[in-house]
């Protein structure tokens, strides 16, 4: 039987997202690398994986998806029972309701405000040798800022986002805040002690340490 | 499966103002959920969102809040989701893999394919000229072009699955039906999907379903401007 293949390596910061649940739940699982810089993704093969022509797509068996989100969702569901792992919550309806919440302000909030400092200062940089474009950095860190205010909020009274359980809601934060921690703006998280202990607890789980070495890009 | 058994002493309440495509999207979840639910309208031009008794309820002091029993949910997403996965468990494909995963990419694909083109239309052909503003044309014509290729992946998709997750109908077509409201409403919806024979028959067949003629109904398309002059 062939292993879950994602398609994408972890330097791409939403096919990381994948490889951390599939890390988590502790399956065999094989990364096949599409070549960003040879417009690989836009390709008729991988566009027959994901008809958006982006990264990642995940395979298992006859099984193919694509948006990092859902594909991180499936794996958790999957597999999670058989090693123990419940980051979806999905048995108790009151704390799954409180993971789709964090997990929709990551993709609602926190990723429109980060997002662009990573491409700023990381992704323009390294791929395409560009200077950030400071105005675009300096409106999303104050967007961020506000975003952390409201982190900083809800993790001094509960010591994960969803409640008092670590979960994918947590877990869905890794890829891009890895990539902001390698920029400069790091000590924006400085400002936010219950934040950066949030940050310093998710890094220091064996799923992030591993695919945190293959993101590689720098600023 | 805990049901929250605590909600049957409260009645569920949803916070904000209808004609927003976010609050009429949480609506809509709970008109197909068929429960008795309280719709307790909110004023945004009074700031009724910046309060400090919404801030308590949602720190990011946007619409839709659904109250439910002890629980307080934010996000029309998230408020979508837990709604029909209590009552309507079918729509999320609870239990099935496959089909799960299958509603879960499609309403990855609506949140980030097909949204923010949309709301960039609607918001430079409706929301703009209502509020004085003058229409930028340079960001429709952009964000027409992105919407064009993302219906055309559409089209494709409903050639081979009579819905977007399958068989069946589910979450990811519903959570298209407010913002879709709108488009169809600007030049640019007939425009868009007057060629697409499915993208329309599909829209067509959502706009029919009784919980989104009822919850059309909420969503005048000048959104409720001649009621403000009264």
């Amino acid at each position: 039987m062939a292993p879950v293949t994602v398609f994408g390596s972890a330097v791409f910061a939403n096919a990381a997202r994948v490889l951390v649940c599939l890390e988590e739940v502790g399956i065999e699982y094989e990364v096949v690398e599409v070549d960003y810089m040879a417009k690989e993704h836009k390709g008729p093969e991988h566009l027959s994986r994901n008809p958006f022509g982006q990264i990642p797509a995940l395979q298992d068996g006859d099984v193919m998806l694509f948006e990092s989100r859902a594909i991180s969702k499936y794996v958790l569901r999957k597999y999670g029972k058989a090693s123990n792992v419940d980051l979806l919550r999905e048995d108790s309806a009151e704390e799954a309701a409180l993971v789709d919440v964090w997990t929709e302000v990551e993709a609602h909030h926190y990723f429109p405000a980060i997002a662009p400092i990573v491409y700023e200062c990381v992704v323009f940089p390294a791929r395409l040798g560009m200077q950030p474009n400071q105005k675009v950095v300096d409106e999303s860190l104050e967007k961020l800022g506000k975003v952390l205010e409201i982190y900083e909020a809800r993790l001094s009274k509960s010591k994960y986002l969803a409640g008092d359980f670590f979960s994918f809601a947590d877990l869905t934060h890794f890829p891009y805040t890895y990539y902001f921690m390698k920029t400069t703006h790091a000590s924006l998280l400085d400002k936010f002690p219950h934040v950066k202990a949030w940050w310093e607890d998710l890094m220091s789980r064996p799923s992030t340490k591993k695919h945190g070495a293959g993101m590689f890009l720098e600023p | 499966m805990t049901a929250g058994s605590s909600s049957s002493s409260k009645p569920v309440k949803l916070y904000g103002w209808a004609v927003s495509p976010f609050v009429a999207r949480a609506l809509l979840s709970l008109e197909e959920a068929g429960v008795d639910y309280e719709h307790v309208p909110m004023n945004p031009d009074a700031g009724d969102h910046r309060r400090p008794e919404h801030l308590a309820m949602n720190p990011f002091g946007q619409v839709p809040v659904l109250e439910d029993g002890d629980l307080t949910l934010f996000e029309s997403r998230a408020i979508a989701r837990h709604v029909l996965r209590k009552h309507k468990p079918e729509l999320l494909g609870v239990g099935e893999l496959e089909r799960s995963a299958a509603v879960d990419v499609w309403l990855e694909v609506e949140a980030h394919q097909f949204h923010p083109p949309t709301l960039a239309i609607v918001r430079e052909c409706i929301a703009a000229p209502l509020r004085g503003r003058a229409r930028d044309q340079v960001v429709v014509d952009e964000n027409v072009g992105k919407l064009r290729a993302v219906l055309e992946v559409y089209e494709a998709r409903l050639g081979s699955h009579r819905y977007l997750a399958g068989d069946n109908v589910s979450i990811a077509d519903l959570n298209h039906f407010t913002l879709m409201h709108y488009f169809m409403s600007t030049e640019y919806g007939p425009a868009l999907v007057g060629p697409l024979p499915r993208v329309k028959a599909w829209w067509e067949e959502l706009a029919a379903r009784p919980a989104a003629r009822k919850v059309a109904a909420f969503m005048p398309l000048d959104f409720g401007a001649d009621k403000k002059e009264k």
